[in-house]
């Protein structure tokens, strides 16, 4: 689905970014893992045309569309959620999501002055189609709230809502479950997999809680300091030392890295292998 | 006598503050609805108020035209004038970040007042343009009631046109733009299109209120057009009646015209001899209103919100 050739990017010396080659296959929910500026997010920002790559090349679908802007690319079926949610503060929580659909005809301002009875029949059905997401993410009680009133794992929800408003085609998610508790955590794994499963959306997504990785990705690619470090299944990482001594700085040896095997790595391992999905640990890398 | 004479000011009064009710429903689309700080208010006012003038005005040897066109030719002319002005000036700030666009605007509209300062075979420079004829004034008469009921005829179309837009999808994105642009890209939107219209929509209702304010006063000159009066009063209307708010937008500057028009008449009881003192305590009164609103009510008078309805 997208191909992701040499991507660079630098901001003044830092390389952010290094030709980074990976494939995020169509139907699949790839995971992007790695240590704190590691250049995921810098990465995602460069799928999402949000940044410009100094080098490389992104194909979507067989297309080139390295450069395209954000709206553009939304239009190609390419959505992405922040990291630190973007919701809309002084509007309702409907309207957030009302905004979503594209091509509205009312987003034609003259539309709004003489076709009024076109525009607000077109909204009311925006409006259900917005209800049916609420209902899917449990917002429902909340559909008139401000945004800005939202819990942080509720901003979260919202954040997925946006891309459930349109036929999306890749879902780029930036740590959807940074600060959101395990039962809304559990429900935005659910609505992920639902979403993957019903309506074919494919997923690529960062995260650093391993549990949810280990739940729903497969493959899974490792970056640390703006390179892929190695991409395979959930065992070939946990078993891989590169990815251990990435996590710890590298250069760690002995006891640092059977510490990081038990502690943070290896816990979310156990949890995927028990096939123990309900452990409610409440555990973060 | 009295009353004839009250009568006279009730109406003057009124007219004056519902073309500042036009400028602030104009402001209310870029600031209310999109976050866009115009400080440039004056300009546009200027340009639409000149144009009007220059269309209807009789011919004349000391500036372009006139072409005695009709009146809503001029109102017409005025608004498009401003709109493309605007889309000169947005398409090259649209880039800028709200303070930067604040900047850049007020630098523009002291550049247009020079201009129609300096260019004399446009507009007469400092002499201004005499003999803009009143709304209708050939069919109606001169009566001011007559221009009184035109400017809030005007008010109604400012408002119904504004109040659409903002409850229109378009408004909903203008929104969404004023509270996160990175959020309204991620939902496909293309941002500098949507802030470029809500400036060029804005700026031709300033226009449209510059055509009024000509044909009301029946003479321009480019001292009309200062920032105070043509900028800071209006930013303080709208903060006062609530940004985002269109009913409070025309209030505000009903409330903020009074309150004005009032400073006036305590300013005068100085006496001749402080006139210059006085005018600046005005604006010192002004400015002290401000800051007290900012702090007690930041909101406004009418806030964006209704009471937990949301934005409908």
């Amino acid at each position: 689905m997208i191909q992701i050739e040499g991507v660079s990017k630098a901001f003044g010396g830092l390389r952010a970014v290094d030709s980074v080659h990976f494939t995020v296959a169509t139907g699949g929910i790839t995971g992007l893992i790695g240590p704190n500026g590691a250049g995921k997010t810098t990465l995602f920002s460069i799928l999402a045309g949000f940044l410009h790559p100094d080098e490389g090349r992104v194909i979507l679908d067989g297309e080139d569309v390295t450069g395209l802007p954000p709206h553009k690319l939304f239009h190609r079926g390419l959505v992405r959620t922040f990291q630190i949610p973007k919701e809309f503060s002084r509007m309702t929580v409907r309207d957030n999501l009302m905004i979503v659909p594209p091509g509205q005809s009312g987003e034609v301002l003259a539309n709004a002055w003489f076709r009024w009875g076109a525009v607000r029949r077109e909204d009311t059905r925006v409006r259900a189609k917005v209800d049916e997401v609420l209902e899917f993410l449990n917002l429902t009680h909340v559909a008139d709230e401000l945004a800005g009133n939202l819990s942080g794992g509720q901003k979260k929800l919202l954040e997925l809502g946006r891309t459930m408003m349109i036929d999306a085609k890749v879902v780029l998610l930036d740590e959807p479950g940074a600060g959101v508790n395990r039962t809304l955590l559990n429900n935005i794994r659910d609505a992920i997999r639902r979403l993957n499963q019903d309506r074919g959306y494919t997923f690529c997504l960062i995260e650093h809680d391993m549990d949810l990785i280990a739940q729903l990705c497969d493959p899974v690619v490792v970056m640390a300091q703006g390179q892929v470090l190695t991409q395979g299944s959930m065992d070939e990482i946990r078993a891989n030392t590169e990815v251990q001594d990435a996590y710890l700085g590298g250069g760690v040896s002995g006891r640092g890295v059977s510490a990081m095997t038990d502690d943070d790595i290896g816990k979310g391992g156990n949890g995927a292998t028990d096939g123990a999905d309900e452990t409610d640990e409440e555990w973060r890398p | 006598m009295e009353l004839g004479g009250l009568l006279t000011y009730g109406v003057f009064f009124l007219t004056q503050a519902g073309i500042y009710a036009v400028l602030a429903l104009g402001l209310n689309v870029q600031y209310g609805l999109t976050g866009q700080i115009n400080i440039g208010v004056a300009g546009f006012f200027a340009v639409g108020a000149y144009t009007s003038a220059i269309l209807t005005t009789a011919t004349s040897s000391a500036h372009l035209g006139g072409f005695d066109l009709p009146f809503l030719v001029g109102i017409a002319g005025a608004m498009a004038a401003s709109a493309i002005v605007a889309v000169g000036i947005g398409w090259v700030t649209m880039r800028l970040r709200s303070d930067y666009l604040a900047i850049a605007t007020i630098g523009i509209a002291e550049i247009i007042r020079l201009a129609f300062k300096n260019e004399e075979w446009l507009t007469n420079g400092v002499r201004g343009i005499p003999g803009i004829p009143r709304p209708f004034v050939e069919t109606l008469g001169a009566d001011p009631l007559i221009s009184l009921g035109v400017v809030l005829g005007f008010i109604l179309l400012g408002y119904w046109m504004v109040e659409r837009a903002r409850r229109s999808p378009w408004g909903r994105v203008l929104r969404a733009i004023r509270e996160n642009e990175d959020g309204v890209m991620a939902a496909g939107k293309n941002v500098a299109r949507f802030r470029l219209q809500a400036f060029v929509f804005g700026s031709s209702l300033m226009g449209m209120a510059g055509g009024l304010y000509a044909h009301f006063l029946g003479f321009i000159s480019p001292e009309a057009f200062m920032p105070l009066y043509g900028t800071f009063l209006v930013w303080v209307m709208l903060i006062a009646g609530g940004a985002g708010n269109n009913r409070g937008a025309v209030l505000g500057a009903f409330a903020i015209w009074m309150l004005w028009s009032a400073t006036d008449s305590l300013t005068r009881e100085l006496g001749a001899e402080y006139a210059t003192q006085a005018g600046a305590l005005r604006v010192l009164l002004i400015g002290v209103l401000l800051q007290v609103i900012l702090i007690a009510r930041p909101q406004g008078i009418l806030p964006e919100h209704g009471r937990r309805k949301g934005s409908r």
